[in-house]
């Protein structure tokens, strides 16, 4: 069955997506959802098709399987005629983790900024071609400063940053949108029992933020807001100062 | 990450203390963390934290939140039966499925509780009369056991295990996904009476007469009336209606909050006697007619966004208990004199009758009236409910353990009667005591003497 335009939302199962998935079918959109646990996929695609009445559809994804990338795509566009896109995934280890052991180090790198270069790459044809959509790209305001507690995966968020505004200037010559998320404390199982008081905000308002900017053409914004005020201040400390502090 | 430190606690603010925290976002993952549990140190599901006590606490020990598993995993509206993971809250259910005509048969009064904890606490709602509590509308439980492994229990196939885990307090495993069926109504709209009873003999007279002829019914006391006027209060009928014109679910009303502990002086028998009384003097003496939406009749409290601040930083403790139908009369009304004199003030009690017993070994519901009252926590107050917990074995009946954070080990004993089927299935399914709770603990849910 063919749809006749979904948002593709890549790396479902985080709290993001899903509720990104949610707040898109509640807004009358039909889902693909791609990741690695489609057994996941399967449960957060029933929920949208039970709730909304929605079509939504899994499919399998593996973000640093670069190979399989192509024909991913294929199956992409055999699916749905239409698409807009949400890429919402990423690998974030403890740091100290990852100065144990720099294996872990690349992974996360490939899962969190090459994979998602190399899909955005595949992608970005058929969103010419279609010659108009949304794409929203889930970075993060770790990309935004190198921090001693989280600079491998604040690196590749870094990356995918730069590759997002690229993409945009791109992609906006066809007419596609592309928005740039940048979440703060979200309240998912990345952040989960960090004391951050009021700092904390939704995985539902954050997907809600999402698809009202993306609905606007929104280029880059900061979720909860107030992180791009704190995002400016942590840009503004000097280097001699950041490389002491210990966050 | 995995398991944190965090503080938690009931509804009625008392009690928790530092707990290990996990809250899986999927199965695979629920299970993985009920593997990690050590025996002895012992686990608990926490759903929406609306238990009032500590049935779904864990002090010391570890606590797996399940708000997240909260998919509806499949809907069949010829049946009606609905499959959900445990976190699916009512308010889910109703924006979901009432617009298409379907509602569940039987909701708590808050419709932020879960699933999960509908089934561990084999809750019961308005129209308990005429359709039972939650576990007479199950079709399955989908029970992660100690062990990790997940097993389909059915009333049918595993009846032992389904009567411990229906209004099982959480205590023979982890519930991960819901099978039960919707009912189907009319419009999202209910027609509702309301009229004023004048004192506890007709308010129990009305009771008797609306379990009858009403779908839902309740009834909402002024706790500090007392003399002639003890037991006074306002009864509430409400049915479904049948022509959908009227569509009332849609109009949005402003969101209500308490956005800080409000300071324990404002409660005091001035201010909520005068509160009572202008709830009771509401509805003219001739009584009234209107219709309501199901979620402002079903979940009134629900508007007023963490009301249980009201209570300040103390928090309260809420009593509910039911007696038989015949020793109700005496009862109650020794239970609301006690209450009167002690002068507590209680914002409204709750009174309204129950049909049946539930299937679960310790499900709450008898035949018979069930009162519930809100007390803040004040010197005095445990006193207080400890006499009334007395009153309540005295008449032969129970107090609500979803609802409790106060009743002897004793005391438990002598209302749950079939606690030794349920301790039979426990050493069976947990033998090395990998579920445990503040509320297990407390009354010894496991010890065969006390």
């Amino acid at each position: 069955m063919t749809m006749e335009r979904a948002w593709l939302v890549l790396g479902g199962s985080s709290a993001i997506a899903r509720a990104f998935a949610r707040v898109a079918a509640e807004a009358d959109c039909d889902l693909l959802l791609a990741g690695r646990d489609t057994e996941d996929l399967e449960r957060t695609a029933s929920d949208l098709r039970v709730r909304y009445g929605r079509k939504a559809e899994v499919l399998a994804f593996d973000a640093a399987d670069f190979a399989s990338h192509a024909e991913f795509v294929d199956t992409v566009r055999a699916r749905a005629r239409r698409l807009d896109v949400m890429l919402a995934f990423g690998l974030m280890p403890n740091q100290a983790a990852i100065d144990a052991d720099p294996a872990l180090g690349i992974q996360t790198i490939a899962a969190t900024y090459t994979g998602a270069a190399s899909v955005l790459l595949r992608l970005a044809p058929v969103l010419e071609a279609q010659g108009e959509g949304r794409v929203v790209v889930v970075g993060s305001v770790a990309g935004d400063r190198g921090r001693v507690k989280n600079y491998v995966y604040g690196s590749a968020k870094a990356g995918l940053h730069a590759f997002t505004q690229g993409l945009r200037a791109r992609l906006f010559r066809a007419g596609v949108r592309v928005t740039t998320v940048k979440p703060g404390f979200i309240d998912t199982a990345m952040t989960f029992g960090m004391r951050t008081g009021p700092l904390m905000a939704s995985p539902e308002a954050c997907a809600r933020a999402c698809l009202r900017h993306a609905g606007r053409g929104r280029e880059v914004f900061y979720y909860p807001p107030a992180w791009r005020l704190l995002m400016l201040i942590i840009k503004l400390i000097p280097e001699p100062i950041m490389k002491r502090l210990k966050f | 990450m995995s398991w944190v430190g965090m503080q938690l606690e009931g509804w009625g603010r008392i009690g928790g203390g530092p707990m290990t925290v996990c809250r899986p976002e999927r199965i695979s993952e629920a299970r993985q963390r009920m593997r990690e549990v050590l025996p002895e140190q012992g686990v608990i599901a926490h759903g929406a934290g609306r238990a009032y006590g500590d049935a779904a606490l864990n002090a010391h020990g570890r606590v797996m939140l399940t708000g997240r598993l909260d998919r509806m995993l499949s809907f069949d509206p010829e049946s009606g039966l609905l499959e959900a993971e445990p976190g699916v809250r009512f308010a889910d259910l109703l924006s979901a499925l009432l617009p298409r005509g379907w509602l569940a048969p039987v909701t708590p009064g808050t419709a932020f509780a879960t699933l999960g904890g509908a089934v561990a606490n084999d809750v019961h709602g308005k129209n308990h009369d005429r359709v039972g509590s939650f576990g007479d509308h199950l079709a399955f439980i989908d029970l992660m056991l100690p062990s990790g492994e997940v097993s389909r229990i059915t009333e049918g196939e595993h009846p032992a295990l389904f009567r411990a885990t229906l209004g099982g307090l959480g205590l023979t495993g982890v519930v991960i996904g819901v099978g039960f069926r919707m009912m189907r109504v009319p419009s999202a709209v209910l027609r509702v009476r309301e009229r004023r009873c004048r004192d506890l003999a007709s308010f129990l007279d009305a009771l008797l007469t609306a379990r009858e002829r009403a779908s839902y019914s309740v009834g909402w006391i002024d706790g500090l009336a007392k003399g002639g006027a003890l037991g006074r209060g306002i009864l509430e009928e409400g049915d479904p209606e049948p022509e959908p014109a009227a569509d009332l679910s849609s109009t949005r009303r402003r969101e209500l909050g308490v956005p800080i502990d409000l300071p324990g002086f404002l409660l005091n028998g001035a201010t909520v006697g005068l509160f009572n009384a202008a709830y009771y003097r509401r509805v003219p003496e001739s009584g009234r007619e209107r219709l309501a939406s199901y979620r402002r009749f079903l979940y009134p409290l629900d508007s007023i966004a963490r009301w249980n601040r009201i209570y300040g930083r103390r928090g309260f403790y809420q009593f509910q208990c039911v007696l038989p139908e015949a020793s109700a009369p005496r009862g109650l009304r020794r239970m609301l004199e006690d209450v009167a004199n002690a002068g507590r003030a209680s914002f409204l009690a709750v009174l309204k009758t129950l049909g049946a017993d539930g299937k679960g070994f310790l499900s709450f519901p008898m035949r018979g009236f069930t009162l519930a009252l809100d007390f803040p926590r004040r010197p005095g107050v445990e006193e207080l409910l400890a006499r009334l917990e007395r009153l309540t074995l005295d008449h032969g009946g129970r107090v609500y353990l979803a609802k409790d954070a106060m009743l002897s080990p004793d005391g438990f004993r002598a209302m749950y009667s079939r606690l030794p089927e349920f301790q039979t299935v426990l050493d069976e399914v947990d033998p090395d005591r990998r579920l445990n709770s503040d509320m297990a603990r407390r009354l010894r849910i496991r010890e065969r003497v006390v």
